[in-house]
């Protein structure tokens, strides 16, 4: 398309660069449009992207139930004497696991805080019995080793998962497996090293908080048992809890909310208090994707209004440049130029005038979330959709603000405007 | 040299009225012209102010059409074409030029001449030799990357004329074409006009200075819309 107009492209530039500086402030309108169109996209995305990336960790197909004290309990458990009881039982599991066909699997966590000792090193780990299918649910890849196997339940192996964080942490390395690693008093072989994830525990947390030690879950409830004291501020606390959470993964996306409405009513049923939580990531991403459907309407608005005024700007110096050149116009007509060349050649120039200040705002919507980025440690993602789309639009804008000026000039009369001063 | 009256006519009008409406007054600018012009004759058209004189230009030009009546180009009938075919009559058939010179400030000497060929969809590289060439026939080769205001009227006109000429027109028309000049430059043109006339090419000037007139080979005299007569 520019090779068939070519020399209309050279003679608008051309127009164009005889009044620099005009024809710079008529296009700022559309790169302060186009540059804040791209530049917001970058942040809106890369702040949805961070928070649904986090969100589809969890799996669209899964159903986190998460044990949680109750609210009456939360006020009742400052008495050093007393046990607070709560949380998913192992029944839960079961009851979950049989009464739903459309639940393809159901993984128990139980997590237990103990000291851990590696060779001179000494940690607090979070410890989570499961099962292996945990792996697979939560998409935690092997790095090293192995993970824990249905045998290792079976037989109550003392075996042991670590994190690459947790390896780091405890200034392990892979030849740490085969080791043995102390937790509690305990120990355990360490059999395998997985891959770190932002989630654990069904909490959308930052990742390489905890260090994790993943043993199987008959052995954590053997060797750890359910009641677990901690010294918090001087005060002792006592918790049973059975399992910590149970991962509920459903066949396909459509029958999510119903199997979880379903185990929310059968818990309603065996537990007296509230004592759990459920969460449905795909809940959770819909929400999330709304939101910024949302945001991007309200973008879409502020780009639109802000493009609509630098068009009107670009068609308002149109006008004017059409009244300054009348003679021109008239010059040309006379030799034999016919209406629709002339508007051709002002629509170009406006095409040409706003897809300049559209690539200028590019340079700058491109920038500004660089900067952002580098200042504020912000994630922002440019998207090549945008900047595909801003030059299209600043093309768009040009055209329809171009076309009116360009037939205003097309149909002066050639004899009157010969005679415009 | 081609005797101009074998050539026969370059353009005929046969009873050609203009009127302009404006508002609920009409004014009859043209009242029944009828006028052959031969090829390779050279015409001055004269008469006090408001008397056609533009009108008629304007007409001949193909930059409007009569109200009534009928105008042969070159043996077409122009008086029924549409806005694009008038285009396209400019383009190939006419070559204008203006008292005020009416070049295109922002262009050079080269391009301007070059405008009709342009709009005639030249090969540029064919279109500048043709510009230089044309540009030697005014004695301007030497100003060809000039912008026209660093240029004096005479030359400006010069470039007018070179311009009018790029499309091998078969009528130049010229209304007042020494009327912005001091005497001598218009008198260098007016020869410049007698050279292209010589040459063979058919001029229609407009002018009020009879002495200019008498540069013509034909003089027309209008009075109120109507041809007065006519001096050969
Ligand atoms: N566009 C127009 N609208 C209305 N009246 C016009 C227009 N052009 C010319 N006239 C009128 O037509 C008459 C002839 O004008 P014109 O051909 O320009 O005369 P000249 O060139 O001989 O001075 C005049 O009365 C003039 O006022
Ligand atoms: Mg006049």
């Amino acid at each position: 398309m520019l090779g068939k107009y070519r020399r209309e492209v050279k003679l608008g530039v051309k127009n164009l660069l005889l009044h620099k500086l005009r024809s710079f402030l008529t296009m700022l309108g559309v790169v302060f449009g186009v540059g804040s169109v791209i530049a917001m996209l970058a942040v809106g995305e890369g702040a949805s992207k961070e928070a649904l990336d986090r969100i589809r960790k969890l799996g669209s197909q899964n159903i986190l139930i998460t044990s949680a004290k109750s609210i009456e309990e939360e006020t009742t458990t400052n008495s050093r004497i007393f046990m607070s009881v709560y949380g998913l039982l192992y029944e839960d599991e079961k009851r979950i696991a049989e009464s739903f066909p459309d639940i393809k699997t159901t993984v128990p966590v139980k997590e237990v805080r103990k000291q851990a000792r590696l060779g001179e090193r000494t940690m607090e780990l979070r410890v989570v019995g499961t099962t292996p299918q945990w792996f697979d649910l939560v998409q935690r890849p092997l790095v090293s080793g192995r993970i824990l196997l249905q045998r290792d339940f079976d037989d109550f192996a003392n075996v042991v998962v670590l994190t690459e964080h947790g390896v780091r942490k405890l200034l392990a390395t892979k030849n740490t497996i085969g080791q043995t690693l102390r937790i509690g008093t305990e120990y355990f072989e360490v059999i395998g090293i997985v891959q770190n994830a932002g989630v654990i525990g069904g909490d959308i947390q930052t990742p390489d908080q905890e260090i994790d030690a993943y043993i199987p879950i008959s052995v954590a409830q053997e060797r750890f048992g359910d009641v677990q004291t901690r010294t918090v501020a001087g005060s002792q606390t006592r918790e049973k809890i059975e399992l910590n959470q149970i991962i509920v993964q459903v066949g396909s996306i459509d029958q999510v909310e119903a199997a979880a409405a379903g185990i929310e009513a059968m818990l309603k049923r065996f537990h007296k208090k509230v004592d759990y939580r459920i969460s449905v990531p795909l809940a959770l991403l819909r929400q999330a994707e709304a939101t910024k459907r949302t945001f991007n309407i309200v973008l879409g608005s502020i780009a639109g209004i802000s493009l609509l005024v630098g068009g009107i700007g670009i068609m308002n110096i149109m006008l004017a440049s059409v009244t300054e050149r009348t003679r021109e116009i008239g010059i040309r007509r006379a030799i034999g130029a016919k209406k629709k060349q002339i508007i051709l050649q002002f629509l170009i120039e406006t095409v040409v005038l706003s897809t300049t200040g559209g690539m200028i705002g590019m340079g700058i919507g491109i920038l500004i979330p660089w900067i952002i980025t580098q200042l504020a440690g912000m994630p922002t993602v440019v998207s090549p959709f945008s900047l595909v789309l801003s030059l299209g639009i600043s093309m768009g804008v040009g055209i329809v603000f171009g076309i009116y000026p360009a037939i205003r000039a097309a149909n002066l009369d050639p004899i009157v405007a010969l005679r415009h001063e | 040299m081609i005797s101009s009256n074998s050539n026969g006519i370059a353009a005929q009008l046969i009873d050609v009225h203009k009127v302009y409406r404006m508002g609920t007054q009409e004014v009859k600018a043209l009242a029944g012209v009828s006028i052959e012009f031969e090829a390779g004759s050279f015409w001055a058209i004269l008469g006090p102010s408001g008397s056609g004189k533009s009108t008629i230009l304007n007409l001949l030009g193909c930059l409007d059409r009569p109200t009534k009546g009928r105008y042969l180009l070159t043996g077409q009938d122009v008086s029924t074409l549409d806005d694009d075919q008038l285009s396209d009559m400019r383009l190939g058939y006419l070559g204008f030029i203006f008292q005020s010179f009416n070049l295109i400030l922002q262009s050079t000497v080269s391009e301007n001449i070059q405008l009709p060929l342009y709009y005639m969809g030249w090969d540029p590289l064919k279109s500048e030799d043709r510009a230089m060439e044309l540009a030697k026939r005014v004695g301007l080769e030497e100003r060809m990357n000039h912008r026209p205001m660093e240029l004096s009227g005479g030359q400006q006109q010069r470039v007018a004329i070179a311009r009018a000429l790029a499309n091998d027109p078969a009528i130049l028309l010229a209304d007042e074409p020494t009327g912005n000049l001091d005497s001598a430059t218009g008198n260098e043109i007016m020869n410049l006009l007698l050279e292209l006339n010589r040459q063979g090419k058919t001029i229609i000037m407009v002018t009020h200075e009879p002495e200019l007139a008498e540069f013509a080979s034909h003089r027309l005299f209008m009075r109120d819309g109507l041809i007065e007569r006519i001096e050969s």
